[in-house]
């Protein structure tokens, strides 16, 4: 019987270590996905600054209230607009950024092809 | 004729690059935001510096009238150079202003008010800075004029004598 009470312990003990251990992954996914807007090329994650501490802080706040990482990404873009995040979604601002790697690889293979065709 | 072709293109994308990279390099790659207008203020639960009172910001700014909200803080050096300004802009009636101490100790900010004077009608105390992010601020000074409970201007930096009479002429 005591061992079964240990089992049990030891088991809650693992199980909430678990469950706060995914909201600290979330927390530290959203906020290196973050720009931290004062600082040149560092992220709200490896910031120190008063804005980033205060972003660090809100993230968490948030969490804590039940917000998705998809709401509080858009929470962050309605304050401080689409810079804030790393990692920008396909829009009509954009799509360059996205399918201009895609246009210049397909140009690119092209060439390759034509090139390659012509030596044989 | 095709390796003609080639040539051209390729001499044609390394001039685009060229001009893309140096024209980015004009650039200053500090960001400004894009400035607030006719933005709803945001609203959220927060408390009052001297009462402790929790309330919602958007109370604060219940009247038809004009509201500058001037973030500040004790510890911020350029909030001392505006101030006065700030107590000159509350002999203007039209306006109001409402303070928002950003991170700094109750003490301090005391301190800091006696010294300087208190040109407040009402202070949000923003301990851990997440007030002042609703508001899409980046730091200490910041200011925003707000009229009909829409934010009309965003000042970002301590206020000098040619915004306050710019304020001045955009509440007349």
């Amino acid at each position: 019987m005591k061992i079964l009470k240990l089992f049990f312990i030891i088991f809650f003990i693992f199980y909430f270590n678990h469950l706060g251990a995914n909201t600290d992954d979330m927390k530290i996914k959203i906020t290196k996905n973050l720009r931290c807007l004062i600082c040149q090329g560092q992220s709200v994650y490896d910031s120190d600054s008063e804005f980033a501490n205060s972003m660090k802080v809100l993230v968490d706040k948030k969490l804590n209230e039940g917000f998705s990482e998809k709401q509080i990404y858009n929470f962050f873009k309605e304050k401080y607009g689409e810079w804030i995040l790393y990692d920008p979604e396909l829009n009509k601002n954009t799509y360059i950024l996205w399918l201009l790697p895609i246009l210049i690889f397909l140009i690119g293979g092209a060439i390759v092809i034509k090139n390659f065709k012509i030596r044989k | 004729m095709n390796n003609k072709a080639l040539k051209i293109t390729t001499i044609a994308i390394f001039i685009i690059i060229f001009i893309v990279f140096y024209k980015a390099l004009q650039d200053t790659n500090i960001y400004t935001p894009k400035k607030k207008s006719n933005n709803e203020i945001p609203s959220f639960s927060t408390n009052l510096f001297y009462s402790n009172k929790k309330i919602n910001s958007s109370e604060l700014f219940k009247l038809d009238k004009f509201y500058l909200l001037n973030i500040w803080s004790s510890w911020c050096v350029p909030c001392r150079t505006e101030h006065p300004l700030l107590m000159d802009l509350t002999k203007n009636k039209k306006i109001e202003i409402i303070g928002l101490n950003y991170k700094d100790k109750k003490n301090s900010a005391e301190n800091f008010l006696n010294e300087l004077g208190n040109p407040y009608q009402e202070i949000i105390f923003d301990k851990e800075g997440i007030n002042a992010i609703e508001w899409g601020a980046f730091g200490v000074p910041e200011s925003f004029l707000i009229n009909d409970g829409k934010v009309i201007k965003k000042y970002i930096g301590p206020l000098n004598k040619e915004l306050v009479e710019e304020i001045r002429l955009l509440i007349k």
